[in-house]
């Protein structure tokens, strides 16, 4: 059997931090990442953009074999994790190898979640989480002339963008009253849906697929209301949900994913779980929330990767705030922490800016003149200051005026001159 | 991984002219535009802020980006982001808490300062001294890796800035010297030997406070004549240069004997139980010259010694102040090459914790408050270029900003602080009027 001191399962952004912050610490003890791809490790929010077609595969790699080699890790691909025994220090691999460790973290991130839509699984649909799933979608492009996206989520939009890019007359069937609900609010979901149709791009709010079944070369769709909708291509983005089937037995708690302290680590001592897989402490509702974003993958995977390796410079985790990006046909969206209604409703106050003509909107909310969150839509704002303004809880005290009116350059200078 | 340049911003400096943002503007994107500037100066109540990539250590927005666009380089340090792997996802900007990397509408993708390849056009362009371009990562990675020739465990007091100038300066010399430290703290801290060991990994020895020149002199021109370029080094205390020490020195200057001679200047005879020598300076404490019912502290000025040797007409002279780093190795790296054909001199400026009693963790910070009141003035002279102020302050701190850090002036009256103003303004009107009306580097372009 393998010994290893680190292994850490999964090759994405939290595994690579954490080994990140390893090796700082710890230049000498063996290192083993093992993940189920073929591939050097890459990002899963790069792909809607393999799909397009703008980022050519073997240009995504996040590190290349030169960096494990350098930092002494021994990368093995194609090495799925079937089991874990945290007692024994070991995992079992598909192919039924055991590897034993001291510390192991769990960075299996999630999969798609597919929705019990009768017939899915009928016929050959496509989801997007690895890069297989982004070049097989890729090398369809050029066949689909009909495209059934399910799901108006973040992934779901991406690639319905980058279907509609790549020539195909798109339709997208969201089961909210609005896409990116869990994002922003109706009104910006507004302006993104506007900007969508006026790309030819049709969004089918408020509704659900009822039924698919396979006809002729693709797909034929009912919908809710009894509509019927052919494509050749289906594409399933109704959420995604965290790896965890391996730890059946294990004696790891889970419950939506992996649960886990402040430092990142499972009720096992010895294991340690970070990014879309694990369940850790929200900032503003104090239980214990999955926020899947790349951010969070990288924070929790260093302080995951600090308390493994024992360094005393680790701060615990401050808490999941959610977070995200949105560039959708040239266009800029940003959501930095919660909308007004996640947030008790005493003291919370709520400035909105919309103007739908000119795709603009910009939306801050304030709880006891601190920052909670602040969604903008091609508006002009620094998404890494507001995050530390609200991790920070800086009262806006006497800017609070001058903030609302530029929230950008009233950040700058906090900034400047709080963190210098 | 070695240290690297970075732009420094002092904001109490910046009057929000915005001829940064213009300049960075006019030389990433030709605009007038200031969106397109990689710096950005913020008002902030009454003063300036400002949001610009800060080239992090440990980036968080190369660990943030999904298409490995951005990536630190290691020889310059600069995050350098590459357009053709961008996907323009904005998740860099939520790495950023600094602002230093944005969304740049009418460019359609994030920007973000790249140094200028070395050569900052925002610097350029600042005429009030608030960004500054810090080279100060040449000395590490250059001076890092050449061997210490200093023993670990010199012995001096804690907080000293003395030992810091030992390593520093003899680790550029190298190793072909011949070192002189008469008596003073130097010796005193161990650098001659201790328990019959040597404290260098060179030839070290210890001469009178007399005759240090002399007998540096001596060797110097022994190993010439041996046809061995060996360098003649001293390191003495400003008691073993000024005063008991001064004869032998003027003597060798004024033959222009080829040797390097570093005063370091504490102000006193401080490894002696800190009594008064010719440069402690006018109104400070000392053991000689005590604080009672009469002593008020000393009641002369110091001697300019580094000017005395500028009438000696040295082949290089130069003063120098730890608190600026890059500019005491661009003197001394002159000193070496001048100490080849003539006498070089160099006075670098040593707070002393002990005698001058102040908080150890403040020698850097002393040292710097002396230059920003132009308690002391930087600058350097040879004959061909003459005098020149390599760090001119304009806008002088109140000289009370540097008394005030140090116990040797807690007694000083107002008339005796009007006596250091009186002097301290007599010494820049006079440094200023021997200054040549060069700029410092036509002046530099000149010589060696």
């Amino acid at each position: 059997m393998d010994q290893t001191h680190y292994l850490i399962i999964g090759a994405s952004h939290a595994a690579l931090s954490a080994l990140h912050a390893i090796r700082l610490h710890d230049a000498q003890n063996d290192i083993t990442v093992v993940t189920r791809d073929e591939s050097l490790p890459y990002s899963p929010t790069v792909l809607p953009y393999v799909v397009s077609g703008r980022s050519e595969p073997q240009r995504v790699f996040l590190r290349d074999e030169d960096y494990f080699a350098r930092l002494k890790v021994k990368y093995r691909r194609g090495a799925a994790v079937r089991k874990v025994s945290p007692a024994q220090g070991a995992v079992k691999l598909a192919d039924g190898e055991e590897i034993g460790f001291s510390k192991l973290l769990l960075a299996t991130g999630a999969a798609p979640a597919l929705p019990a839509i009768p017939g899915l699984t009928e016929g050959k649909f496509h989801v997007l989480r690895t890069l297989n799933d982004a070049i097989g979608l890729h090398q369809a492009l050029p066949q689909t002339k009909q495209a059934l996206v399910l799901g108006g989520g973040l992934i779901g939009m991406h690639a319905a963008e980058n279907l509609a890019k790549g020539g195909a007359q798109v339709t997208v069937v969201e089961i909210q009253p609005h896409v990116l609900s869990g994002y922003f609010d109706a009104d910006a979901s507004g302006i993104i849906e506007k900007v969508f149709a006026a790309n030819g791009v049709r969004l089918l709010t408020a509704s659900r697929v009822a039924g698919l079944a396979t006809y002729v070369d693709g797909w034929r769709a009912t919908l809710g209301d009894g509509t019927l909708l052919d494509a050749d291509l289906v594409l399933v983005a109704t959420g995604v949900a965290p790896v965890t089937d391996y730890l059946d037995g294990s004696g790891i708690e889970t419950d939506r994913g992996v649960l886990v302290d402040d430092w990142m680590r499972t009720n096992a001592g010895n294991v340690w779980a970070a990014g879309d897989v694990a369940q850790a402490r929200g900032f503003f509702e104090g239980r214990k929330i999955i926020n899947g974003i790349l951010p969070d993958a990288v924070g929790q995977g260093r302080i995951a990767g600090m308390a493994m390796a024992g360094d005393a410079g680790a701060k615990p985790y401050a808490g999941g705030v959610p977070l995200n990006t949105y560039a959708f046909f040239g266009q800029q969206a940003v959501s930095v922490g919660v909308q007004e209604g996640a947030l008790d409703p005493s003291g919370v106050e709520v400035h909105k800016q919309v103007d739908a003509e000119h795709a603009s909107y910009l939306k801050i909310v304030l709880k006891d003149g601190r920052l909670a969150g602040i969604f903008g839509i091609n508006a002009a704002f620094d998404p890494g200051i507001m995050w530390e303004l609200i991790l920070r809880r800086i009262d806006l005290g006497a800017l609070k005026q001058a903030f609302l009116a530029s929230p950008q350059q009233t950040a700058r200078a906090l900034m400047s001159k709080t963190w210098r | 991984m070695g240290a690297f340049e970075t732009i420094s911003f002092k904001p109490e400096f910046c009057n929000g002219c915005n001829d940064c943002m213009s300049a960075c503007a006019q030389a990433k994107a030709q605009s007038e535009d200031f969106v397109h500037s990689r710096i950005q100066i913020v008002p902030s109540e009454g003063g300036y802020e400002l949001a610009m990539c800060r080239q992090c250590g440990d980036p968080e927005c190369v660990l943030y980006c999904p298409a490995a666009a951005l990536a630190k380089d290691a020889a310059s340090g600069v995050i350098d982001w590459d357009a053709t792997k961008c996907v323009n996802c904005l998740l860099c900007t939520v790495g950023c808490s600094y602002g230093g990397i944005v969304y740049a509408a009418p460019a359609g993708h994030v920007i973000k300062c790249d140094l200028c390849d070395g050569n900052p056009a925002c610097v350029k362009a600042c005429s009030h001294g608030a960004l500054k371009h810090l080279r100060s990562a040449r000395i590490y990675n250059e001076v890092g890796n050449l061997e210490d020739l200093f023993v670990p465990g010199l012995s001096g007091c804690q907080g000293c800035n003395t030992e810091l100038i030992m390593r520093h300066t003899l680790r550029r010399i190298g190793p072909d010297v011949v070192l002189a430290t008469p008596p003073g703290c130097i010796p005193g801290m161990g650098s001659v030997g201790y328990n019959g060991l040597a404290g260098t990994k060179v030839p070290v020895f210890h001469p009178l406070l007399t005759n240090t020149a002399s007998m540096l002199t001596g060797v110097r021109r022994y190993y010439k004549r041996i046809g061995r370029n060996v360098k003649a080094v001293a390191l003495a205390g400003d008691g073993g240069t000024a005063d008991v020490g001064f004869q032998s020195l003027s003597g060798a200057a004024e033959r222009g004997e080829e040797m390097l001679f570093i005063c370091v200047d504490n102000e006193g005879y401080m490894n002696t139980g800190m009594q008064r020598s010719g440069c402690t300076p006018y109104g400070a404490w000392t053991s000689t010259t005590p604080v009672g019912e009469r002593g008020r502290g000393k009641t002369q000025d110091a001697k300019n010694l580094p000017l005395l040797m500028v009438m000696h007409q040295c082949a290089y002279v130069a003063t120098a102040s730890t608190a600026y780093m890059e500019d005491l190795y661009d003197k001394l790296d002159r000193a070496i090459r001048a100490c080849e054909h003539g006498f070089a001199y160099l006075h670098i400026y040593s707070p002393c914790t002990t005698g001058w009693r102040f908080p150890s963790d403040r020698n850097i910070e002393v040292a710097r408050k002396a230059v920003q009141t132009n308690f002391v003035l930087l600058w350097e002279f040879d004959p061909e270029g003459g005098l020149r102020l390599t760090h001119p302050v304009e806008d002088p701190l109140p000289l009370a900003e540097y008394v005030k850090v140090l116990g040797k002036y807690r007694h000083l009256s107002e008339e005796q602080i009007a006596h250091i103003e009186a002097s301290v303004a007599r010494n820049v009107k006079f440094v200023k009027g021997l200054a040549a009306d060069v700029p410092l580097a036509a002046a530099r372009a000149g010589i060696a």
